[in-house]
């Protein structure tokens, strides 16, 4: 027993003090199951507009080279600020209440670069002989971009959303700190009182939503590469 | 409000804050190194420890940074000691991915036609996959030491120092100035490192390789 992650772990275990099932038991419906889907509403609101925003401008940069380096930069650099950095400075803005409202905001900010980046790489990712076909089927421009270029392109897209949603779901438990909900509100309330049981509860449930996320979109991203399926075979 | 964020930086305390974030990160990015370099050195020719490696890195991806932090609060107790080693434990993941699919990924003709010349295995590990694989390593050094400074702003949630505590001084006893102050001070300190880290990569980056990828565009 010298590994130190094991010994971690059966100190967590073996103190009854870290872990109080009783209070798990007593708040599981008022206190964790509402933190729980707030925390999914968060997550899953700003990589949907993340998404909306994301898809024409990942559309656009592809088609019109000139526009990417900007567009790459300005988003790099809003995905390189920390998340408290950029929570303090959004409820700076007159008018920014504290709430899940900026919180999201934030998160949309992240997600843009690694969701633009990928629209692009799956749309370079069609080979151009494809698009010729569809031009020779007397395909016009929207139809190829609809029907041939974002379907073929999907799998990188979903990789994206895949990559997007983890860090989202990680960076919400820090929108708690400006009452953004969620799982980060167990994590700062057990910090606060003092209370292990609220900070394992949140960081446990927060790493398993996210392992779940992880798994449920690399399992679409499979699903809709029914090629490379074919060709594994 | 420009000139009262400007007299938070000029407080005797700025200077001492800006250093906790500094060491902080720097120290766990360093030890992150020293742990997950050797790690992918020594399964860089298993399947399995690729496996392995990939699989820690992808949970290690999913923890969120406040999570583990938080952890070491009930575990490690209070102070700059517990955040140091739950930063160290955040920074090694996108270490250890890259390290170790970068050098999976040299072209196994290049390593048949250094054997062929002759070399030994040390020699081929320093001189063709070391520096071929050393972009790639790089840029999880980068990653890692950019999201190390981000996550050591959280340090100040379990006592552990840094810009953070002027965000929470000033969130806390209302001080928009404070808090702002706080907020650049880390996004800049943020931004400086993604750039300098950018540059070593660049750096890192053989000659041939640069000419390679050059031709490859």
């Amino acid at each position: 027993m010298s590994n130190p992650a094991l010994l971690l772990l059966q100190d967590v275990l073996e103190k009854p003090e870290l872990i109080d099932w009783e209070w798990i038991r007593e708040n599981f419906w008022e206190d964790i199951v509402p933190a729980f889907q707030g925390h999914i509403f968060l997550s899953f609101v700003s990589v949907a507009i993340a998404l909306v925003i994301a898809l024409p401008v990942g559309v656009i940069s592809a088609r019109y080279r000139k526009v990417y380096p900007p567009v790459t930069f300005v988003t790099g650099i809003l995905y390189s600020i920390p998340s408290l950095a950029l929570f303090a400075i959004l409820i700076s803005i007159p008018g920014v209440a504290i709430g899940p409202s900026p919180v999201i905001i934030a998160l949309v900010a992240y997600s843009l670069l690694i969701l633009i980046r990928n629209t692009v790489a799956g749309l370079d990712s069609v080979p151009p002989e494809t698009i010729d076909a569809a031009r020779g089927m007397g395909l016009t421009n929207r139809q190829i971009l609809f029907r041939v270029e974002l379907p073929l392109a999907l799998p990188i897209i979903v990789a994206g959303i895949r990559i997007a949603t983890v860090t989202i779901i990680g960076i919400a438990t820090i929108g708690a700190y400006i009452s953004g909900g969620g799982l980060g509100a167990l994590i700062f309330d057990g910090i606060n009182r003092q209370f292990p049981t609220m900070i394992i509860a949140g960081a446990v449930l927060a790493t398993a939503l996210a392992i779940t996320a992880d798994l449920l979109l690399l399992g679409l991203e499979r699903y809709l590469r029914p090629w490379a399926r074919v060709r594994r075979m | 409000m420009l000139s009262n964020i400007l007299e938070v930086f000029a407080r005797p305390d700025f200077p001492e804050k800006l250093r906790e974030h500094v060491v902080l990160s720097l120290v766990a990015l360093l030890v992150a190194v020293a742990i997950a370099m050797p790690v992918a050195l020594m399964i860089r020719n298993t399947r399995l420890g690729a496996a392995i490696a990939i699989n820690i890195g992808n949970v290690g991806r999913a923890v969120p940074s406040l999570a583990i932090l938080a952890l070491a609060l009930p575990l490690l107790g209070i102070g700059f000691a517990s955040a140091l080693v739950a930063l160290t434990a955040l920074a090694i993941p996108p270490i250890l991915i890259n390290a170790s699919t970068g050098l999976r990924e040299v072209n196994k003709d290049v390593i048949d036609a250094a054997r062929g010349m002759g070399l030994s295995g040390g020699q081929i590990l320093a001189r063709i996959q070391l520096p071929i694989a050393a972009p790639v390593i790089f840029a999880g050094i980068r990653t890692s030491a950019v999201q190390t400074v981000a996550s050591a702003t959280l340090a100040t949630f379990i006592g552990g120092g840094g810009l953070g505590d002027l965000i929470v001084e000033g969130y806390s006893e209302r001080g928009p100035e404070i808090l702002l102050a706080g907020a650049i001070a880390v996004a800049i300190l943020a931004i400086i490192t993604e750039v300098g880290f950018g540059a070593l990569e660049r750096a890192f980056t053989p000659k041939g390789l640069k000419i390679a990828q050059k031709r490859g565009r």
